[in-house]
């Protein structure tokens, strides 16, 4: 205990200390003020993304179409889902908690390139000043897929800035992953090696693997598009001979890989959390690490299971179908590894740990029923129903926002040096499990019922679950909104969170809380395998 | 003092500060050449939807592309290869120069690579200029007149053509950019190791632009009848 009362100290000399003036934000190459940089910009877009779903669950309230007209309808579901998938979704654990906590897990002073760091986060600021400029313009209504020949012949709405800028925003995604990869290369204190490398960092090189694998196809994908549009010219036209299907192609090609860019990052958040507040070592290790990398190689031969009803071969069908089950495997790997590593474990109910929970069982969720659209058969049943909205919603907002906001409460501490409220953050918690189920559960069922997604009116049979989910997204957004609330409170008012709150093993924990601006006063040496939790008494989350 | 002279100095690319990141200039010398592989590996992937794109259609109408193709200026085309191969070499002699520290090679080759390059651009632009006269720029709402059969099919060939070389051209034209800049600190010289490893990261560059177009030459020039 007697260490652990020394570490109860504000540290005088860290990141935040050294230069309060804007230009010593904008032009920082610090990759933990980066990652603040990113934390406030995807924060935004996260609000204004959802801000567009609430609009649209009010509008479902009713089975008429009372509130927005059909035209607003359809350009609200599309800014909904460009700015949560392309400027939230993909970029939130990788920019935000990847570019605070990758050096500092493999004990390196900075990212290996930390001025394309930055250069990163302005192009992703260009990118989403094409979005706004889109919300300008009249948005957009093709929805996130941008689906030809809609986008290129027949839509008068603003498809070229929104093309533009996911364009861009590729490209920050491109540059941070090879960041990245570089730096868990070639940056490693050490004694790290590779199996020593905390699970968090393994998902983060997994996932900057699909980042830098499938975003520049996306990239040729929306220039094609755009220069369709532009010059008239015909590649996924087909009465100048070229194929729309070939865009789906394309474009799924790299959209699906860039599910598992969404949900890696959350697993390696999870068995971060899971592993500390059971305070027990990983199940599995090497077993989490292989399916961390099996998902990501699966990740890229499924893509033709979004076209199953689209004029594909039946062979191919049953080839992207029989691939798509195979995801399955180590998913349900890293889950019951997750489960194990929790039996005969010291459960601690902190509030990461609701989340982490939340995750496992709202994922759970969203990968079987992920089993059911893979086959063949019944996904032509339930094709563009809420079935599969609901089951995607599953994945990548139970999934990957539950983690998130898991990791931002887990290294909250480290990043700002003050602990937030234990209740409040717990009741943040609980809303948004409890929000989540109501909003997105009935989906399924009125999937399944036939209801089809992007409909602005519905049959008067739909309306109860459709009122059951348009209260849980009321709920949902109590969820985000408190730690908003409270986690600005913690800064001003919180108390100090020493170095190490959680008791918590990796590199991370080792520097103070906030940590100085390069990381280490000394580079440390790691002597022991990851998740060594052996001293399982002298720690009291919470104080 | 004998014992000196006797240890091979490192090679310039390896002297000078490091970035206060590293803890070693090995280090940082790994990190910039793999970071610039792995950006290549992803423009490779760029063009490579483009490619791949362009075979699927190239064996779906596999007449009417090769036809297509014959309308293709194959000896300007040839020429650029030849061009864009010898700027393949100069860059190549540049990097061996500016490690040896040869203060005006350096300087003067980088400027023969940038000619050279400019050259090619020249070409390609002329290429274009007569593709326009002859009507066959399907793009801009120009007029398409292909004296062929299946004008239709041709036009996406020329479609392509003009996607898959324009992107080219633009690789090039940023490519020409960063060596210029190069060529003013190599001329100014006052960061010589620094120099040198900035030319070898960028010479890696310049072949991947020449790897590319003789893909690109490959699929639209030769595939003809």
């Amino acid at each position: 205990m007697s260490t652990i009362a020394l570490d109860q100290r504000w540290p005088r000399d860290h990141y935040l200390s050294s230069g309060f003036r804007l230009r010593d934000w904008l032009l920082t190459t610090d990759h933990k003020r980066i990652g603040w940089l990113y934390f406030a910009s995807i924060t935004f877009f996260f609000f204004l993304g959802g801000i567009a779903a609430l609009l649209i669950r009010l509008e479902l309230i009713t089975p008429r179409g009372d509130l927005l007209s059909p035209d607003t309808y359809n350009e609200m579901f599309s800014m909904h889902g460009i700015i949560m998938v392309w400027f939230f979704l993909i970029p939130s654990i990788p920019n935000t908690l990847g570019n605070f906590l990758i050096p500092l897990m493999v004990g390196a002073r900075d990212l290996a390139f930390p001025r394309l760091n930055l250069l990163s986060w302005y192009i992703y600021t260009i990118g989403a000043l094409f979005v706004v400029l889109t919300v300008l313009l009249g948005a957009v209504d093709t929805g996130w897929t941008f689906y030809t020949p809609y986008s290129t012949l027949f839509t008068n709405t603003a498809v070229l800035a929104a093309a533009t800028g996911v364009f861009v925003v590729g490209f920050s995604t491109i540059l941070t992953g090879i960041n990245f990869m570089v730096t868990l290369h070639k940056m490693r204190a050490p004694g790290l090696t590779w199996m020593r490398l905390p699970l968090f960092a393994w998902a983060t090189y997994a996932t900057s693997l699909i980042m830098i694998l499938a975003t520049p196809v996306l990239s040729i994908t929306l220039l094609l598009i755009a220069v369709e549009r532009i010059f008239g010219i015909g590649i996924f036209d087909p009465a100048l001979g070229g194929d729309p299907i070939l865009f789906q192609h394309l474009f799924w090609f790299y959209s699906h890989p860039a599910v598992y860019i969404m949900i890696l990052p959350g697993m390696g958040v999870v068995s971060e959390l899971i592993s500390c507040f059971s305070r027990n070592r990983l199940f599995s290790y090497k077993g989490m690490v292989i399916s961390v990398m099996a998902i990501a190689l699966f990740g890229f031969l499924v893509w033709g299971h979004h076209m199953f009803v689209a004029g594909q071969s039946m062979y191919a069908g049953i080839m992207f179908s029989l691939f798509s089950f195979l995801v399955a495997l180590p998913s349900a790997i890293k889950t019951f590894n997750w489960t194990a590593t929790l039996y005969r474990g010291r459960i601690l109910l902190t509030a990461p740990m609701l989340y982490a929970f939340s995750f496992i069982g709202l994922f759970t969720i969203g990968g079987l029923t992920g089993i059911i659209v893979a086959a063949m058969t019944i996904d032509v049943h339930v094709h563009d129903t809420y079935f599969v909205v609901a089951h995607f919603h599953y994945v990548m907002v139970g999934g990957m926002v539950t983690a998130y906001l898991g990791g931002v409460h887990f290294w909250w501490p480290k990043m700002t040096g003050k602990m937030y409220s234990e209740i409040w953050s717990k009741v943040a918690a609980l809303a948004l499990f409890i929000g989540f189920n109501l909003t997105f559960f009935p989906q399924f069922i009125l999937g399944y019922q036939g209801m089809p997604r992007r409909y602005h009116e519905y049959p008067e049979d739909f309306q109860l679950l459709n009122v059951m989910s348009s209260l849980g997204a009321g709920v949902l957004a109590i969820g985000y909104l408190l730690p908003l609330v409270y986690l600005t409170w913690s800064l001003f008012k919180g108390k100090p969170a020493g170095a190490n709150p959680w008791g918590a093993t990796g590199l991370e924990w080792q520097t103070s809380s906030p940590p100085p601006k390069h990381n280490f006063v000394q580079i440390p040496t790691v002597t022991e395998p990851p998740y060594a939790y052996r001293d399982q008494d002298n720690t009291a989350p919470f104080g | 003092m004998p014992t000196a002279t006797k240890t091979t100095p490192p090679p310039l690319g390896d002297q000078g500060p490091v970035a206060e990141q590293f803890e070693a200039m090995e280090q940082q010398r790994q990190a910039d050449r793999m970071g610039m592989w792995m950006f290549l590996g992803t423009e490779l992937l760029l063009f490579g939807g483009t490619f791949g794109a362009f075979i699927t259609y190239r064996v779906i109408y596999a007449d009417a592309f090769a036809e297509a193709a014959s309308h293709l200026d194959l000896k300007l085309g040839t020429l650029n290869t030849a061009l864009l191969l010898t700027s393949g070499l100069t860059m190549a002699l540049t990097e061996q120069l500016s490690r040896a520290a040869r203060h005006k090679a350096t300087f003067w080759l980088l400027i023969a690579t940038i000619a050279i390059g400019a050259l090619f651009i020249g070409i390609k632009g002329f290429e274009w200029y007569k593709e326009y006269q002859e009507q066959l720029m399907p793009v801009l709402g120009l007029t398409f007149d292909y004296p062929g059969n299946q004008p239709d099919r041709a036009q996406l060939f020329f479609n392509f053509y003009f996607v898959m070389t324009g992107l080219h051209a633009v690789h090039m034209l940023i490519g020409l950019g960063v060596l210029s800049v190069i060529a003013v600190l190599a001329w100014r010289w006052r960061d010589p190791p620094r120099i040198a490893r900035q030319v070898q990261i960028s010479g890696l560059y310049w072949a991947f632009v020449d790897v590319i177009w003789v893909i690109v030459f490959s699929l639209l020039y030769l595939l003809r009848v």
